[in-house]
């Protein structure tokens, strides 16, 4: 392979641009100049997009991943540019989102000595990331970026960080890229045992209350259609973990709903009464599950998984299937009987009901002169979006009925903070989330606190003319804590009531197009107008400032102990 | 609740900067603490061996060893009850030289199995390999002559079953 005498920050855009990685995200600062330098020398190649602070660089391109299923990248400087990416690599971690974060660093003769805006950002990643790695010299840059991409997106994805030194970055050496496919200590898809295949379509087959429990393994491996294919030909009820969210069609027959602490009804009550549990690329996490004692401890539960300390981590199993979950499903389908089990859906079906009278009727149809309601406003979004819409949530209240009422039709719709849930998150998610899908109707729903975590980022949609919506649940309070003062701490409202500044002149601020809605009447008409707007557009609904999400499992609870009201 | 145990993780690993970090890491998030840690070259060429001694429940060791694991540059955990291995810590405990002499540190030396590796001008270094109790032991007869400076190593180990490591190694290299 010939080789190119260049730069090491030339290096980094090189490397970045063999692996296909053309939409970034970052923030400058001094250790990082050399790498921005050729940004604007490549400037026609690498869109780069300049955020307002460099977590809005990370969440971008978690939003980015996301939607995409390709790898995001951010970049920042040394010192407090780096830290401020801590939040969003601990957000990907926990989620398996591929990022590739790039940072500056002073130079190999200042590393140790307390030099301007030096931090040891390898040793605060570490806990957080799949892999890192410090470069201090330009000819280990393209080893170390081949080596970073296939870590990050190879496997269960995760985040990973190369930290480069500054002089690494003005060096000249001869460059050639080299793709990598393997690292010796890295086995990422553990080989399929063909056996367990077989023991587990053997007890589906023969199983009377099948379950099956989906999560985001289905979209990170693509197994969606593998998914809807065993649903229909198994007849088996299928529920969702919120980061599996949108895998399923919403509305197909066998999608019954959300699990966990504020799931559907349903899938949560079922839980503990199937007697085969097949769970599908979800790690039994504790909003998930509730009391693990008191979990499903009926049922042979079958795991599908891909990540091998993932197996009896949380609930004991009776089959581990490691494999890539696409494949495995392949191989499963051939051997499942086609069958319906009618009777034990129409168990779901009738729960449903139960759910729609005690909660979901009134969510969507307040009575008693009540304002507007948080799940109301989802349902409208779903009427002009029809399905089609990618939804970014933040986190808290908001986001439960996002997850919980929104319509999907495709996969990769659903884009929220799980595992870590960040407040601050949608807002650049969704920048990352539309750049990477210009072609689809992106919008962020959020509360009026995640809002103003990451405000500062209605700067860059301004800026590089993104047309995201932007949807603000006002309720005048961090609703989600204040449902647990209520419930739990005697209504003492320690700190959540917000006193809120005019966020339609802040939107206005920046050029975006802005408008309040507070009565019902006008809710129709506004989500429209928004969402037929070709530029990105701002909608702040003020909502019913005390409601509450429900149902809810409280913590520590069984799933049979959730509530209704 | 499971009963806690004495475990000794051994980790096959890369040997790169940073990785010890890592892994100390994946205990610090569980809050358990660490009773001693070696780390050494291994029967393999390039590949280091970590050897941590923990107490702890079978449940939190198997979660242990898996998120180990999963670090990119591992290659191979284990984990071990102590019957199961042959393991070994080594002590040091620096004399005063005015005792080199003296007939009753001579006896406890020869019965104790340790040797003199070194002798200075004003001290002796006395260098005992074996169980915690043996050196223990030692240490609580040396004690009332005196003992200037003690030291004691992290355990070391080798499992009695075989370690699939080299052939897995090999096949890497073929795949």
């Amino acid at each position: 392979m010939e080789t190119i005498r260049i730069s090491g920050a030339e290096a980094v855009i090189r490397c970045l641009l063999e692996e296909g990685a053309d939409l970034i995200y970052g923030y400058p600062g001094g250790a990082i100049m050399p790498v921005y330098d050729e940004l604007y020398k490549f400037r026609d190649k690498l869109n780069h997009t300049l955020v307002r602070h460099e977590q809005g660089a990370i969440h971008a391109a978690q939003g980015f991943a996301r939607a995409t299923g390709k790898v995001g990248v951010a970049i920042a400087t040394s010192g407090p540019g780096a830290t401020n990416l801590v939040t969003g690599i601990a957000d990907a971690q926990i989620d398996s989102t591929p990022i590739v974060c790039i940072t500056g660093q002073v130079a190999k003769h200042l590393l140790g000595s307390d030099a301007f805006q030096e931090t040891d950002i390898i040793g605060i990643s570490t806990p957080v990331t799949k892999w890192n790695i410090q470069v201090t010299e330009a000819r280990d840059i393209p080893a170390a970026i081949a080596k970073a991409f296939y870590i990050a997106r190879s496997g269960r994805p995760g985040p990973v960080l190369v930290d480069i030194t500054k002089n690494a970055q003005v060096e000249e050496f001869d460059f050639k890229y080299e793709k990598c496919t393997s690292v010796r200590s890295y086995t990422p898809v553990p080989k399929l045992n063909i056996e367990k295949i077989k023991e587990a379509a053997q007890v589906i087959n023969s199983a009377q209350k099948p379950f099956i429990v989906f999560g985001q393994g289905v979209i990170l491996s693509e197994a969606e259609t593998e998914l809807k294919t065993l649903v229909e030909k198994s007849g088996i009820p299928a529920a969702w973990t919120i980061l599996g969210l949108s895998a399923l069609p919403t509305d197909h027959p066998l999608n019954v709903g959300m699990l966990g602490m504020h799931g559907n009804y349903a899938p949560n009550l079922m839980t503990n009464e199937c007697d085969v549990l097949i769970a599908l690329g979800m790690r039994f996490d504790d909003r998930v599950t509730g009391n693990l004692n008191t979990y499903a401890k009926q049922a042979k539960v079958i795991h599908f998984e891909i990540d091998p300390a993932e197996i009896d981590k949380n609930v004991k199993t009776e089959i581990a299937v490691l494999a890539d979950l696409k494949e495995a499903l392949t191989e499963l389908i051939p051997l499942i009987e086609t069958k319906k089990h009618d009777e034990w859906h129409n168990g779901f079906k009738e729960k449903a009901v139960i759910e729609y009278d005690a909660v979901i009727k009134e969510e969507l149809n307040p009575t008693n002169g009540k304002g507007i309601s948080m799940g109301e406003t989802i349902e409208m979004i779903n009427k002009h979006s029809k399905g089609d819409a990618i939804i970014v949530s933040d986190v808290g209240q908001h986001q439960m009925f996002a997850c919980r009422y929104s319509k999907f039709n495709s996969t990769k719709s659903n884009v929220t903070s799980g595992g870590l849930g960040t407040m601050g998150f949608a807002l650049p998610a969704a920048i990352g989330a539309k750049m990477g899908q210009p072609n689809k109707e992106v919008v962020a729903v959020i509360g009026d606190g995640g809002f103003q975590m990451n405000i500062q980022e209605l700067g860059t949609i301004f800026q590089s003319k993104v047309p995201v919506k932007i949807v603000v649940l006002n309720n005048q309070f961090l609703g989600m804590v204040r449902q647990w003062q209520e419930l739990f701490y005697d209504y003492r409202y320690a700190s959540t009531e917000m006193i809120n500044p005019n966020f339609v002149a802040i939107a206005e601020g920046y050029y975006i197009k802005a408008k309040q809605v507070a009565k019902r009447e006008d809710l129709d008409k506004a989500v429209e107008e928004m969402l037929v707007s070709k530029d990105s557009y701002f909608l702040e609904v003020i909502v019913e400032k005390e409601n509450n999400v429900f149902p809810m499992i409280p913590t520590g609870a069984s799933v049979t102990d959730i509530r209704l009201s | 609740m499971e009963e806690n145990k004495t475990f000794t993780i051994s980790v096959y690993s890369e040997n790169n900067v940073g990785l010890l970090n890592r892994i100390s890491g994946i205990f610090l998030k569980r809050h358990i603490n660490i009773l001693s840690l070696n780390v050494s070259e291994s029967e393999i060429e390039d590949v280091s061996r970590f050897i941590i001694v923990v107490h702890t429940t079978e449940k939190w060791v198997q979660n242990i060893v898996g998120q180990i694991e999963k670090q990119i540059e591992v290659i191979k955990a284990f984990y071990h009850i102590d019957e199961e291995t042959v393991f070994l810590e080594n002590a040091l405990f620096k004399i005063h030289s005015d005792l080199f002499e003296n007939e009753e540190i001579k006896a406890i030396i020869k019965e104790s199995n340790s040797v003199v590796i070194t002798t200075e001008h004003d001290f002796f270094v006395i260098s005992k390999a074996g169980k915690r109790s043996d050196i223990k032991a030692l240490h609580s007869k040396l004690k009332p002559y005196g003992i200037m400076q003690f030291v004691r190593s992290g355990r070391i180990s080798v499992s009695k079953e075989k370690m699939e490591i080299s052939q897995m190694l090999q096949d890497l290299k073929h795949n």
